[in-house]
């Protein structure tokens, strides 16, 4: 059974925009997209582990802001010529809050 | 035997349901209640009649024949007070008790009022029904009124009353009006028709307290400070399911009163419809559904097999001259690909999300024509592979000529103007042509334009291109991005002629290819729309790059670092002891002394920016923009204070320079220097803009560089005093600003307008040109640190940690 953990209201989050959630395993980025959607990633770039949280939005891709790689939020995969793909876990929005999904977080490392 | 049916609401959904009801014979004898002194009419109609463009008469659906005729038993201007189910009768207000079969629900919903201080004065209404909308006719050219919420219905409310002559403000809390069902580029479009029908629309605005006089409301009082007077306050900001009467009887409710898909709630012999229920847990706020719902009840109450299903719904908004349209699921996403039209000229949106050779989403602007085609795919899930080139255009388009990517030039009036240096429009350069000028050279030696700065080169040519067609050939130019054909020259010039204000605008009027750009484009337009509205026009942080939004350097282990200012180079053992502190106190690992006279405190964490800000603070110093494409440092040598050659005091001039220009935004980082004389022992001409000190005054120069390319400064002028020199840099910061490509430094600029056009500009125009740059620092001369550190320390916290949670 699907176990969602409430993290924090949407509006803590800018449009466009996304912010860090801490867990023993290391952090997720969660993004908030213009159309109010939301992604949870490893907060680390494919590329050399940059902090994806600080990239720019755009569209539902995440520019990396260490060496500009664009990351797809649904897939995690790396877009156009680069090669790579991060770590994505299932985030959802009700009611206003953010959730993400427990066991997947716990799951993590293996992923 | 026949069935006694009582119903509670003679609303929209009740009204259908005995319609159909009726029309199939059922043997049934009603009573029907409404809390509202009427029957029922069509509530969505109620805005045509603020406007005007109806009477209350066109809009009952029933009338005292058809209830006569019927046999039903109005008890209207009264409410069902309780209800017994286990003796299955229902109470009146006047403490009537009648026996029912079968009861329905149709409560509707109430409208949720914020509860702001003074929420409760006399003349702050909702827009409910028909009382509501009386209140609202009763205002004429003398009144002002404020909406609260730029939703359907508080701008069909606001238009309404705008064509009464109304003097109406619309604040909305959200960045872009309708947003949840418009995306930004449609917000936009009608967002200007409404400003154009006299209305006053203010977005991403805080309402914080109804002001009152006398107990009647007097005003709304923002966050921000700013007070609108009103004499009518409308607050339309969402509904809530009506379901108190359905929970004290103790039926099953959630958001609404639940339902199955036949429509009956917990109580097998009570149903509800419309917006009072909630199905499969979805609430109802339009129409259609609802029309559903009463069939599938009435079909229910004559024991037939019916079930309600939920649809795709769509939007419209009934304000004439805003033709919008929306439905689906807009939202971006893997495998969704978008189709966007723009046709700036006419004011038209279309954007179609296709994913799986089907259309999911739709919205559209100003030509709404073909919606109902659109939505008829979306609803029927139509694979649109084959049409996939044309769809866009609608049904009648297929095959034909692609669109002509120069439109949006063809479309300019005559007088739009093209050069800016020498303000030449549109018409001329056509009128130019039309007595035989035929290329670029030609246009130029006659009208002068682009024969100046030169940025709007582009512009010419397409002027050019669209008054010859084929027989001019546009140069390729390279284009910002992948989001727009358009040039960096263009796109500023696109934004000054047509006073584009906000990125929704320049993406709509310069047909941007995506739907929110991307991270190449967005910080570009952010600092052009920054640069040339500092007044319209608010930053956007999501569109800067982590550097910019964060106030600090990102690193390559993602901490930061932290420069604070030194003015002009100049420190003292406080500072110093502050940075001391600061530096043990958040564990910093790099302490170094900056080629730009100043001390860089490395690999400090984002969590702990905001705190060692305030400490930094609190000693007196500032950021330092070590991030920016902005003003940097002003090296300094020691000058006359203690050198035995100075000439002038270019440690004191370094200073006020310094405290003048800091905090501005500029195309690429701005280095200046001051030497005290020749010597140049503050490398004054290897930066974007040196002095050095003479004896007779202060020799500017501009385009130096030593990063990539290394570049000695050019003489730009010489001047006598002090306060020369800080005008003179001042008006050529601006000039920079105002016309150089985002990420060229001051030398890159110059190579293209040529040194000449700018000492020109400078001379000419010295003092409007530092009264613009006054006019952006008025904004922007402010410490962003303490800033940050006072209002958006929890930003940089994390949102949640859940490290303790995972590890059980
Ligand atoms: C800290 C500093 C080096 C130092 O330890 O001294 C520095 C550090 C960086 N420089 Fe620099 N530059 C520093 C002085 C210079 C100088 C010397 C000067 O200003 O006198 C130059 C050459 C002069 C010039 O700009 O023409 C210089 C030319 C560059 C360039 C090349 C610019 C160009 O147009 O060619 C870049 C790259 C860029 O800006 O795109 C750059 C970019 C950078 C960045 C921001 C790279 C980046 O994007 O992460 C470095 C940030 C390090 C960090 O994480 O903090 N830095 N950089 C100096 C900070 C000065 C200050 O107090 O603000
Ligand atoms: C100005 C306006 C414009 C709109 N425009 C559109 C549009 O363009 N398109 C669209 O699809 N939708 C539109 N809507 C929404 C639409 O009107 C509603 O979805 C619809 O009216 C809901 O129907 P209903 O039967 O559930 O409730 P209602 O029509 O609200 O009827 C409920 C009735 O129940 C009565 N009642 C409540 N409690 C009791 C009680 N205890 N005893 C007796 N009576 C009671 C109420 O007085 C009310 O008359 C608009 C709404 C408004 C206000
Ligand atoms: S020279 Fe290169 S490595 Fe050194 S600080 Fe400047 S940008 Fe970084
Ligand atoms: S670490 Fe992300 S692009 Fe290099």
């Amino acid at each position: 059974m699907s176990d969602w953990i409430d993290i924090a209201p949407l509006e803590d989050i800018p449009k466009r925009g996304a912010r860090m959630v801490k867990t023993a395993l290391g952090c997720v980025a969660v993004f908030r997209t213009a159309e109010d959607e939301v992604f949870a990633l490893d907060n680390a770039c494919p590329h050399k582990a940059g902090p994806l949280a600080e990239g720019i939005v755009h569209g539902t891709s995440v520019t990396c802001p260490l060496h500009n790689w664009v990351i797809s939020l649904e897939t995690g995969k790396a877009q156009g010529n680069d090669e790579g793909q991060v770590a994505t876990y299932p985030a959802r929005v009700e009611q206003g809050r953010i959730l993400l999904e427990r066991s997947f977080l716990r799951a993590r490392t293996a992923a | 035997m026949t069935q006694k049916l009582i119903v509670i609401g003679a609303g929209m959904a009740t009204g259908r349901m005995l319609e159909d009801l009726f029309e199939a014979g059922a043997d049934v004898d009603v009573t029907l209640f409404n809390a509202e002194p009427r029957g029922n009419y069509n509530r969505i109609m109620l805005s045509p009649v603020l406007s005007g463009e109806k009477n209350y008469d066109e809009i009952v659906t029933h009338d005292a024949d058809w209830y006569a005729a019927n046999g039903v038993t109005c008890r209207f201007g009264e409410r069902v007070a309780a209800i017994d189910r286990a003796a299955k009768t229902v109470t009146a207000e006047n403490g009537d008790v009648l026996a029912y079969d079968k009861l329905v629900f149709g409560t509707g919903s109430n409208p949720f009022m914020i509860p702001l201080p003074g929420h409760d004065l006399e003349g702050v209404i909702a827009y409910r029904d028909l009382e509501d909308t009386t209140r609202m006719m009763n205002l004429g050219p003398d009144n002002k009124c404020v909406v609260i919420g730029g939703g359907l219905l508080g701008l069909e409310a606001a238009a309404g009353m705008a064509a009464r002559g109304v003097d109406v403000t619309v604040v909305h809390i959200m960045g872009h009006l309708m947003e949840r069902q418009l995306d930004e580029a449609a917000g936009y479009l009608l967002r200007k028709a409404l400003v154009d029908k006299g209305i006053t629309v203010k977005c991403a605005a805080n309402s914080k307290e109804i002001l009152g006089k006398n107990g009647h409301v007097k005003a709304l009082l923002l966050d921000d400070g700013t007070e609108l007077p009103c004499d009518l306050l409308v607050m339309a900001v969402g509904i809530r399911p009506n379901i108190k009467l359905a929970q004290e009887c103790g039926l099953a409710v959630g958001k609404g009163i639940h339902v199955d898909d036949q429509m009956v709630t917990s109580d097998a012999d009570v149903m509800a419809v419309g917006e009072c229920v909630e199905h499969d847990g979805a609430i109802f706020g339009l129409v259609a559904p609802l029309y559903d719902q009463a069939k599938v009840a009435a079909q229910t109450l004559m024991n037939a097999r019916a079930q309600f299903v939920q649809k795709e719904l769509s939007t419209k908004l009934k304000v004439t001259g805003c033709d919008l349209f929306s439905a689906g699921d807009f939202a971006d996403g893997e495998g969704r690909e978008d189709i966007v039209f723009r046709d700036p000229a006419r004011g038209v949106y279309r954007r179609l999300v296709i994913e799986d050779k089907v259309v999911k989403g739709a919205v559209m602007y100003g030509d709404t024509a073909d919606s109902n085609w659109f939505f008829g795919l979306i609803r029927d899930k139509t694979d649109i592979s084959e049409m996939r080139d044309t769809l866009i255009f609608g049904p009648a388009y297929q095959g034909g000529t692609p669109l002509d990517p120069l439109a949006a030039v063809a479309a300019l009036p005559r007088d739009a103007e093209i050069c800016g240096c020498n303000g030449i429009c549109k018409g001329q350069i056509e009128d130019a042509i039309a007595a035989g000028a035929s290329d670029l050279g030609t246009v130029r030696a006659t009208t002068k334009a682009s024969g100046s700065c030169g940025t709007c080169t582009g512009l010419v040519e397409q002027v050019l291109a669209v008054t010859l067609g084929d027989d001019f050939v546009v140069p390729a130019a390279a284009s910002i991005c992948g989001c727009t054909d358009m040039t960096h020259e263009d796109v500023r010039r696109m934004i000054k002629s047509q006073r584009l204000t906000s990125m929704a605008a320049v993406w709509q009027e310069c047909r941007w290819k995506t739907s929110c750009g991307c991270h190449v484009c967005r910080p570009a337009l952010n600092f052009y729309l920054l640069a040339d509205w500092p007044l319209d026009y608010q930053d956007d942080p999501q569109s800067r790059f982590i550097n910019e939004r964060k106030h600090a350097n990102i690193q390559k282990d993602g901490t930061f670092s932290v420069v604070p200012r030194m003015w002009g180079g100049i420190t003292t053992p406080d500072e110093l002891r502050a940075i001391a502190d600061a530096a043990d106190k958040y564990a910093v690992p790099t302490v170094k002394v900056t080629g730009g006279q100043r001390i860089d405190l490395l690999g400090v964490k984002g969590e702990d920016l905001p705190e060692i800000w305030a400490d930094l603070n609190a000693a007196g110093m500032v950021s330092g923009h070590a991030y920016s494409k902005g003003l940097r440092t002003v090296k300094t040598c020691v000058g006359t204070d203690h050198c035995r050659f100075g000439t002038q005091d270019s440690t004191g001039l370094g200073i006020k320079l310094e405290k003048e220009l800091w905090g501005s935004w500029t195309p690429h980082k701005l280095k200046l220097a001051v030497s005290g004389c020749p010597r140049n022992c503050a490398e004054a001409t290897c930066k974007d803009i040196g002095v050095v000190c003479v004896d007779s005054g202060y020799q500017i120069s501009i385009g130096g560089a030593a990063g990539m390319d290394v570049r000695e400064t050019e003489l730009l002028v010489q001047v006598a005093t002090e306060e020369d020199a800080i005008d003179v840099i001042k008006a050529v910061t601006q000039l920079y600003r105002e016309n150089a490509k985002y990420l060229d430094r001051i030398y890159k600029w110059m190579n293209k307008v040529g040194l000449d056009w700018i000492k020109d500009r400078v001379e000419a125009e010295r003092d409007a040109l530092v009264a613009r740059f006054e006019l952006s620092q008025s904004i922007y001369r402010k410490d962003p640190w303490a800033e940050h550190a006072r209002e958006k320390a929890q930003s940089y916290k994390p949102l949640a940690n859940l490290a303790l949670e995972a590890a059980e």
